[in-house]
């Protein structure tokens, strides 16, 4: 397997921005092994990068010593819950009586404005594999899953020939690296919803069923796939799993130092209208403003606005806030969430009503249609933002948005899904206000006039 | 149990359960959609939302679904708290949003759940104002009729359709605000239960068509407390008429029965009520005519009085009269038949085969070894063995029981792993494919196979010697099967010890396949469990023995002769007068025996309500009210005797027509035969005549209600907003005309009497409570939500004949050979079937649109030796008798054996042999 071709026009999504000499094993736990040229590394280079150390390291140890040193280095869900992937696994229930359950890699990146998982999956494969063998063997799972977004056909043949790598060397199958347990791991591509990314639904589509989302509790790791104990894990998570198992605990929590209460590292992106959109690999906890700043800033012309601090799903932030740490309790407090980690930029002269609409209108096709807040609730509230869009909007209108904004909230729907719809639109609202006032006064609506079909939605 | 504060009052109740389960069963109203008291919770609607506090301390609360958050001890909520409420009006309002708006032209309005949580909610403006989407509807079939524009999407229908009834071919399709609940393709819906949907939907997307060809909104509707005839179940049901016709059957709740469903041939079949050539008057068949059967010309229409007389001098003129009863009619009309011809001359219409195995079930049952459960109670059991039965044919409405104790290891999962039972779909996924344990043999394939551990498809007389096996691996006092086969041996020993092993092992068989071995083997295995299970009495093992007709078991208790008894003394000079109850003699036993036996008759009287090819030949015909029209008392094959009521007089609005209750006609037939002219008889008279005359039927009086009214107060059969009631008739006569006296019941044919839920009572015309229109209703008639009627479950268990007990085992000669094959000869076997193979539905228009063609099945190797191929037409020659019929392969059947739907051929009997041959050409 060659590096990705430079004429890939998937490519520069997921481009890392660092070099070589910025990248070392002791501050760089994700991406030290990569090639500025972006080459997959194969198995063997992959060893010789003291590849699987990691791994034999947790293979020796009892599950429960694992579980702890992930606790401890506090590596906390890099999907964007943020939840301690540590304290996450110690929720699986295990027992002589209970099934060996799955832990399932949730490689579905499909948030708007995220393509971090991609890059270690495309380039770095055995990251993952490493971290699934540490993930399976301290939750006692029987197989895995890597659940991976359709569209990534470069990941998926970048992971399917490092899981046939991994078993040629034993490192898959029975008896792991001769360790006595048992473990493979088998490769789903996804058929292409965002749903698919929330750890139940992803479980329902695996199984073969509709991508709903699953009551909780129970948790996954009481009754998840196939109705056994299971883990469900971002890509970016499992592969801070074999550094914290190489080089302990307490390193991984201190490549932060004083920056964050959250241990490691964070791949951390910019996209939009910035000079030099990519990735780059900081301690978690890094401000948006050196994360802006190694983007190059806006470009020529243009001045930020507003900014998602990770994803669709996330709230939007003003340029003040461009000075948090980037962790997850920080952002939390301000209204938003850090979500995927990876910035989305808008420039002033873009509208921020067409961008609202175009993300509602994502969130509105994309949910599962299962609860009614979130089916019924996010057509009428992108409804409502196409009108204003197209000049039909009315009096009442953003009341009627902020009432839909908050009951679609937390705890109201099944699942996140809706809640995260939420979130740019009430921080939306809250920011920009005036701009959607303007929309109102400029509208042209003569009664009886409607523009706004059911198509767009749906 | 716990205390829940709800609204700042504290309440006991079962803490087992969800909130909102809780304040249902209190009598609280949360609107609802996706929850049903059937199928737990899912938490999809969001429309139950409440306000819950940490303790009583907290002001601030949370909103949560009450249908998602257990009833623990010590919960405090708030139903009626401002965030709550507004929470909910905007969930109806969202529901809302693309609804039709359509209640005037649509079937569900006045009986909809979704108009009821609107009101409740209290949303009553649209504030949206965009285009809405819609969908294209599919025809589904005779039964229901789709439209999909006023889906709310509550997944109801999926989750009852699919997880509750194991039906494949109703699916969600589509995502987010486009989703479509419907077939993959346009086309009828297999599943039995399909009617269900057209009380699971809480709007009208599935409506009842047959309602819909005649259509009255519910309140226009004139009910009365009725039992399902089309089968031996026993289903309750609410039959609703206007105008003289049935316009429907609505599910009557019966906690220990039928609970919230019913099955489509009993929810559909009732069509046979309104036919336009039912006979309403009494007719009179001159003798002189010849050829006078072929033809109407002969017939005198009479009134009663002289169809009294003439029935009178007609039978004075003969020697003996024979009776012939039937399991289709009440206890009371077999009663008065008795009554007339003398329990020496009367039979039970029953042919001999049939006969024969319903008093060998009965001696079963009177043994006692294993309890027999009601329906509900079958879905309590943890082991399931079906003997020769497909209870998706048979006994539909019990297939679903048995499907709900299957999937109870479900429960028993989700308990080990402290997830509750209510909720649904957790529970479905940690279970996944796990089911209680259930075995069945029978001859092809039934609708069970699918959640079954194991499905044997054996000749009857191999399903015996399987039967005979387990029993003897049971216990080895019970006979060993000779020369028994080392496969069947493995499975009666794994069968065996899991009967052994489980809480509550059920034993299923019946008459289905009229085998009196198959029930021998049934009675030495419920022997050796009871046996061997004598020390753990305390959680026994149940049997449940399967009969065909509405009143099959009443009639075994009743006892007579069978019907071939009937047709010999007639044919052989013994008795010259037949007087036939309800009951088409074409239907049981060859034509040609019915035909001499009548040809010998001297006097034929007739009592039906239906034109049956043996009316056609009464001298005097009888018209007989339906179970729609008169009162009468059946017992099911739980051994429950069930009151149904009269739903409505069939005079007020067509005063022209003589429909009487058989056991009206029958006991005045008898006065003016004796020339004891007196009062006509009381429907309680009629009822304590045959419990004084039937020892075995005593339990039969407490069938009736218990409803406990103020003095003068009577049962409305009309819900209050009834209309027209004083103008219906006009077309008749202008002067208003007073309603139908009933002496029967105490019901009233009337609005004008009691209809709410807060008196107790067992016998419910209709449910309706103020807000509640819907099948919902009902919640507010039992005692918990889900549970049994505050007045008590309809119905009681008659005691049964106290025969002798079995004692020993069935002799080791009971023990049929192995089923050997024949050359160019099959056994023959006839199969229930749920449409067309009971003779009243199967009158019913819809039914009659669902019934597949009829053909003989044979086994794949079978079909190959007579080169015969699906569609090919057999001649089946059953010495003399010769009838075609198309093939089909049934590649479940063993060879040697060739199988016939019920009802196609009367004359074909069970376990004869027969030749096959291809039709040249």
């Amino acid at each position: 397997m060659t590096a990705i071709p430079a004429n890939s026009r998937l490519r520069y999504k997921s481009q890392l921005r660092q070099s070589d000499d910025e990248r070392h094993e002791n501050t760089h736990p994700l991406t030290w092994r990569l090639h500025d040229d972006g080459a997959r590394i194969g198995l063997d280079e992959y060893q010789q990068k003291n590849g699987y150390v990691g791994a034999q390291n947790a293979l020796n140890m009892d599950p429960a010593d694992v579980i702890d040193a992930m606790k401890t280095a506090n590596v906390r869900g890099r999907g964007g819950g943020g939840f301690s992937a540590g304290v996450k696994w110690s929720l699986t229930q295990v027992g002589d009586n209970l099934p060996r359950g799955y832990v399932v890699c949730n490689a579905d990146e499909m948030e708007p404005g995220t393509f971090k998982d991609r890059l270690l999956m495309e380039q770095q494969p055995h990251l993952l594999i490493e971290g699934m063998i540490i993930a399976g063997h301290a939750n006692r799972s029987k197989y895995g899953y890597i659940f991976l977004r359709g569209e990534y056909v470069d990941a998926a043949r970048s992971l399917a020939l490092a899981i046939e790598e991994a078993r040629e060397a034993g490192l898959l199958g029975g008896s792991v690296a001769g360790s006595g347990f048992d473990f493979d791991i088998a490769l789903h591509t996804g058929a292409g919803r965002y749903i698919c990314g929330e750890e139940t639904a992803l479980i329902n589509s695996l199984e073969g069923k509709r991508a709903n989302p699953r009551a909780k509790p129970p948790f996954p790791g009481q009754s998840g796939a196939w109705g056994k104990p299971t883990v469900v894990n971002n890509v970016e998570t499992l592969c801070n799993a074999p550094a914290v198992m190489q080089h302990g605990a307490d390193w991984y929590q201190g490549l932060s130092g004083s920056l964050s209460n959250d241990g490691g590292t964070k791949l951390y992106g910019v996209s939009g209208l910035v000079q030099r959109p990519g990735l780059w690999e900081l301690p978690i906890g890094t401000t948006g403003w050196d994360i802006l700043e190694r983007a190059g800033g806006m470009r020529e012309g243009h001045t930020l606005k507003t900014w998602l601090p990770g994803g669709g799903s996330t709230g939007f932030l003003l340029p003040e806030h461009l000075e948090l740490a980037l962790d997850f309790d920080t952002v939390g407090q301000y209204g938003s969430r850090l979500g995927t980690g990876l910035l989305t930029v808008v420039s002033h002269r873009q509208s921020l009503i067409a961008l609202l609409r175009n993300l509602e209108q994502f969130f509105a096709r994309e949910s599962c249609g299962w609860c009614t807040p979130c089916r019924d609730g996010l057509p009428w509230a992108t409804k409502l933002l196409q009108a204003i869009e197209h000049g039909e909007g009315r009096p009442g209108d953003i009341e009627l948005l902020q009432e839909h904004a908050k009951n679609i909230g937390p705890g109201l729907t099944f699942c996140a899904h809706a809640p995260g719809a939420a979130m740019p639109l009430e921080s939306a609202i809250r920011h920009f206000r005036a701009d959607f006032e303007a929309g109102i006064a400029a509208s042209h609506n003569v009664v009886g006039n409607n523009t706004v079909g059911n198509k767009e939605v749906s | 149990m716990a205390t829940i504060h709800v609204d700042g009052n504290a309440y006991d109740v079962d803490g087992s359960n969800n909130l909102l389960h809780a304040c249902l069963s209190l009598g609280l109203d949360i609107p609802y959609f996706c929850w049903h008291p059937a199928m737990g919770s899912v938490g999809a609607c969001r429309q139950c939302a409440v306000k819950q506090y940490k303790d009583e301390n907290d002001t601030q609360g949370k909103i949560v679904m009450s249908c998602m958050t257990p009833a623990a001890d010590n919960s405090w909520i708030a139903i009626d708290d401002a965030d709550a409420r507004d929470f909910r009006a905007r969930v109806v309002e969202w529901l809302m949003t693309y609804h039709p708006h359509d209640c005037p032209v649509c079937a569900e309005g006045g009986h909809c759940h979704l108009q009821d949580m609107t009101v409740m909610t209290g949303h009553t403006q649209r504030r949206y104002r965009f285009t809405k989407r819609t969908h294209r509807n599919q025809y589904l079939g005779p039964f229901i009729a789709h439209e999909m524009n006023r889906c709310i999407n509550c997944y109801r229908c999926v989750r009852f359709y699919n997880d509750y009834a194991g039906g494949t071919d109703l699916g969600v399709f589509g995502m987010n605000n486009n989703l479509y609940f419907g077939r993959h393709e346009e086309g009828t819906l297999e599943s039995p239960f399909a009617g269900n949907l057209t009380e699971v939907c809480p709007t009208g997307v599935f409506t009842d068509k047959t309602h819909t060809r005649h259509y009255t909104r519910k309140w226009d509707l004139q009910y009365a407390p009725s039992v399902c005839h089309q089968c031996a179940v026993g289903c309750n049901t609410s039959p609703g008429e206007r105008y003289g016709s049935v316009r429907r059957i609505e599910n009557r709740y019966n906690g220990e029965l039928n609970g919230y469903f019913l099955c489509d041939r009993g929810r559909f079949g009732y069509d046979y009520v309104n036919r336009d050539d039912r006979p309403r008057q009494p007719e009179w068949r001159s003798e002189t005519q010849s050829e006078w059967h072929d033809t109407d010309a002969g017939v005198t229409l009479l009134d009663v009085d002289p169809a009294l007389d003439r029935g009178a001098d007609l039978l004075r003129s003969t020697r003996r009269i024979i009776g012939i009863g039937s399991p289709r009619a009440s206890l009371e009309s077999n009663h008065q038949l008795m009554a007339l011809v003398g329990k020496d001359n009367f039979s039970t219409g029953i042919a001999a085969a049939e006969q024969a195995c319903l008093e060998r079930m009965a001696e079963i049952d009177a043994d006692g070894v294993l309890t027999t459960p009601t329906p509900r109670e079958i879905e309590s059991h943890d082991a399931v063995l079906v003997l020769g039965e497909d209870l998706m044919h048979s006994a539909a409405r019990l297939a679903l029981s048995v499907r709900q104790a299957a999937l109870g290891r479900r429960d028993a999962l989700a308990e080990e792993r402290d997830i509750p039972v209510w909720n649904a779909e957790a529970v479905k996924t940690l279970a996944q494919d796990s089911y209680h344990p259930l075995y069945i043999a029978y001859p092809t394939a039934t609708g069970l196979d699918d959640i079954s551990a194991s499905h044997l498809r054996l000749a009857p007389d191999d399903i015996a010697r399987l039967g005979f096996a387990i029993a003897h691996e049971l216990d080895t006092d019970a006979p060993a099967v000779p020369e028994l086969d080392a496969t069947t041996r493995t499975h009666a020993s794994a069968v065996a010890d899991t009967l052994l092993a489980a809480e509550r092992p059920l034993v299923i068989s019946g008459g289905s396949l009229a085998s009196t071995a198959i029930l021998d083997a049934t009675a030495s295995i419920a022997r050796a469990l009871g046996r061997k299970r004598a020390n753990r009495r305390e959680k026994r093992g149940g049997l449940l023995l399967i009969r065909r007709e509405a009143n099959s078991t009443g009639l075994g208790l009743m006892g007579g002769q069978p019907l071939e008894w009937a047709l010999d003394a007639v044919t052989h000079g013994h008795a010259d007068a037949l007087v036939v109850l309800e009951n088409d003699l074409f239907d049981r036993l060859p034509e040609a025996a019915v035909e001499k036996a009548l040809d010998a008759t001297r006097a034929l009287i007739v009592l039906d309500h239906q034109r049956t090819r043996t009316w056609q030949r009464a001298t005097l015909g009888l018209p007989a009210a339906s179970f729609a029209e008169t009162d009468g008392t059946l017992v099911n094959l739980e051994g429950r005797a069930q009151r149904f009521y009269q739903v409505y007089d069939p005079r007020y609005l067509h005063p022209e027509c003589r429909i009487h209750p058989s056991w009206r006609w029958l006991d005045t037939l008898r006065t003016s035969l004796e020339r004891q002219p007196q009062d006509a008889l009381t429907f309680e008279q009629a009822m304590d005549d045959c419990a004084r005359a039937h020892p075995a039927l005593g339990g039969m009086l407490s069938a009736a209600d218990t409803a406990d009214l103020p003095a003068g107060i009577e049962l409305a059969r009309m819900p209050h907003r009834y209309s027209g009631r004083t103008s219906m008739r006009a077309n008749i006569a202008v002067s208003e005309l007073r309603v139908p006296e009933d002496p029967d019941t105490p019901f009233i044919f009337s609005m004008e009497g009691y209809s709410g839920f807060d008196r107790p009572r067992q016998n419910v015309p209709f449910a309706w409570a103020p807000g509640w229109n819907s099948p919902q209703a009902w919640n507010k008639f039992t005692d918990v939500v889900g549970g049994h009627l505050q007045g008590g479950d309809p119905g009681a268990r008659v005691a049964g004949a106290s025969g002798p007990a079995l004692g020993d085992y069935p002799a080791a000669d009971a023990i049929p050979a192995t089923f050997t094959p024949r050359n160019d000869h099959w056994q023959l076997w006839v199969l229930p079937r749920l449409f067309g193979g009971e003779a009243t539905s199967a009158r019913a228009e819809a039914v009659v649109e669902r019934i597949e063609a009829p053909a003989l099945g044979l086994g794949e190797h079978d079909a190959q030796a007579l080169q015969a191929t699906d569609g090919t037409t057999l001649t089946l020659d059953a010495g003399g008798l010769q009838r075609r019929l198309a093939l089909r392969v049934d590649t479940s059947l063993p060879g040697g054996i060739v199988t016939l739907p019920a009802g196609v051929f009367p004359e074909a009997a069970s376990g004869r042999w027969v030749q096959l041959r291809k039709e040249e050409g």
